[in-house]
């Protein structure tokens, strides 16, 4: 029973409590960049979410072979074999999502909530926690990302999953929030909700868990990282 | 030559690529607190950026596309990039440790930054010959410095303002004053097209 519920908080965790968008602040830049409409943001969302499963999987498989000095790069290619699966799919059966996210299909290799988790977790655990890690971590990325997509959509161009709302109440939306001002503006403002309603209330900064580099980014936030590769 | 000004001021103002492409945010929100560690910063991603370019275009058309195995570039990329920082750094710590010391903490966030591997993409997709594609990262390296910059000026600020409500201080108002500065750049949009048409 002990165990059952482990395994159920290892792929709960990453849902709501240690989100990787709204708690950890991981992975701003496709949060920012993708969440032009609710669809981008999912589709984004479960790109993510498949590289991060296959890719913990197979780092898990090899956590005992490869060696530790030159484990970054080997994750590196790992994730970017996935990563290259991924864009060929995606091209090959959803081109206008293709089109839509673009650049920041390839980029995804350099995610670092993959990268983090492959570091932190698959590195460490068996192949099935670390399954359950990945598809918990990548579904808590996909929502956040689908409602900030939401958001923007809705007031930005007026619609939600490409349905006309605002057009019939005869307001006019505001397309700034479409833009890059509007993407940095409701990222902050979610933030802020989440910490607004999050019991302690605490002041989150930028980076930290997961990330490699964490110590030399923001040092004040380094005692509670993972900061071996910085100082090494 | 008119080409080549267009494409840089581009990418310095009004494609931005912290403030408008969304690239490198981690960076620019992570090491924004202090004005001097932007600029070491910001030094370090334009020489990264200019390296990567002058290593991976080259090879992207004469050994990926001349062998037929396009498919393979974002990891050759990212390797290419990865190795590159490392040398990048072991090189400057034995003979160079005066700049090693002001650059050389930068540089291992420099493998992860998606503005990187960003811009080596970029280059290839937009079809930029090789000096383009050299003065583009050029730009962009000059773009992603002076949102650093700016923004690092307007975080010193904000750190000495108390009136911040609970639950906006930290991230959250950092976020809305990015916002802000990325609407100061949207004035630029235009700008480039109306000089050089």
């Amino acid at each position: 029973m002990d165990k059952k519920t482990n395994k159920l908080a290892v792929f709960t965790k990453g849902l709501i409590k240690e989100n990787p968008v709204l708690v950890l602040l991981l992975g701003c830049c496709p949060t920012l960049a993708v969440t032009t409409s609710a669809v981008n943001g999912l589709g984004m969302g479960v790109s993510t979410l498949a590289v991060l499963v296959c890719a913990n999987i197979v780092i898990s498989l090899l956590r005992n072979i490869i060696p530790d000095k030159v484990r970054i790069p080997c994750y590196i290619v790992v994730i970017a074999a996935f990563v290259t699966i991924v864009q060929f799919a995606l091209k090959a059966y959803l081109p206008a999502l293709d089109k839509a996210l673009g650049l920041f299909i390839p980029l995804i290799v350099v995610n670092c909530i993959i990268l983090g988790r492959a570091e932190m977790f698959a590195s460490k655990n068996g192949v099935f926690d670390s399954l359950l890690d990945g598809l918990g971590m990548g579904l808590g990325f996909t929502w956040a990302l689908g409602l900030m997509g939401l958001i923007r959509e809705f007031l930005g161009s007026g619609t939600a999953f490409g349905i006309d709302i605002l057009a019939h109440l005869g307001w006019t939306p505001a397309g700034i929030f479409m833009l890059a001002p509007g993407g940095f503006f409701i990222f902050g403002i979610l933030i802020a909700g989440v910490n607004f309603f999050s019991k302690d209330g605490a002041k989150k900064e930028f980076s930290c868990e997961g990330c490699l580099f964490a110590d030399t980014c923001n040092p004040e936030a380094g005692d509670s990282c993972d900061g071996k590769e910085a100082k090494a | 030559m008119t080409g080549i000004l267009s494409i840089m001021l581009a990418v310095i103002l009004t494609n931005n690529y912290v403030l408008a492409q969304f690239l490198g945010i981690c960076p620019f929100l992570g090491v924004s607190k202090k004005l001097d560690s932007a600029v070491g910063m910001g030094a370090a991603v334009i020489f990264v950026m200019v390296l990567a370019t002058a290593v991976t275009w080259p090879i992207q058309y004469l050994i990926l596309d001349k062998l037929g195995i396009g498919y393979l570039q974002t990891i050759v990329f990212i390797l290419i990039i990865a190795s590159l920082v490392q040398l990048v750094e072991m090189t400057l710590k034995k003979y160079m440790p005066p700049l090693y010391k002001s650059l050389g903490v930068f540089l291992p966030l420099i493998t992860t930054n998606c503005a990187v591997l960003g811009l080596t993409i970029n280059n290839i997709t937009d079809g930029y010959s090789y000096v383009e594609s050299i003065f583009c990262s050029i730009g962009a390296g000059i773009g992603f410095l002076l949102a650093l910059v700016l923004f690092a000026g307007m975080r010193e600020r904000m750190e000495s303002n108390t009136g911040i409500p609970k639950c906006f201080q930290g991230a959250p108002i950092t976020l809305v004053a990015a916002s802000i500065l990325a609407m100061s750049f949207m004035m630029f949009s235009g700008v480039v097209d109306g000089i050089f048409g």
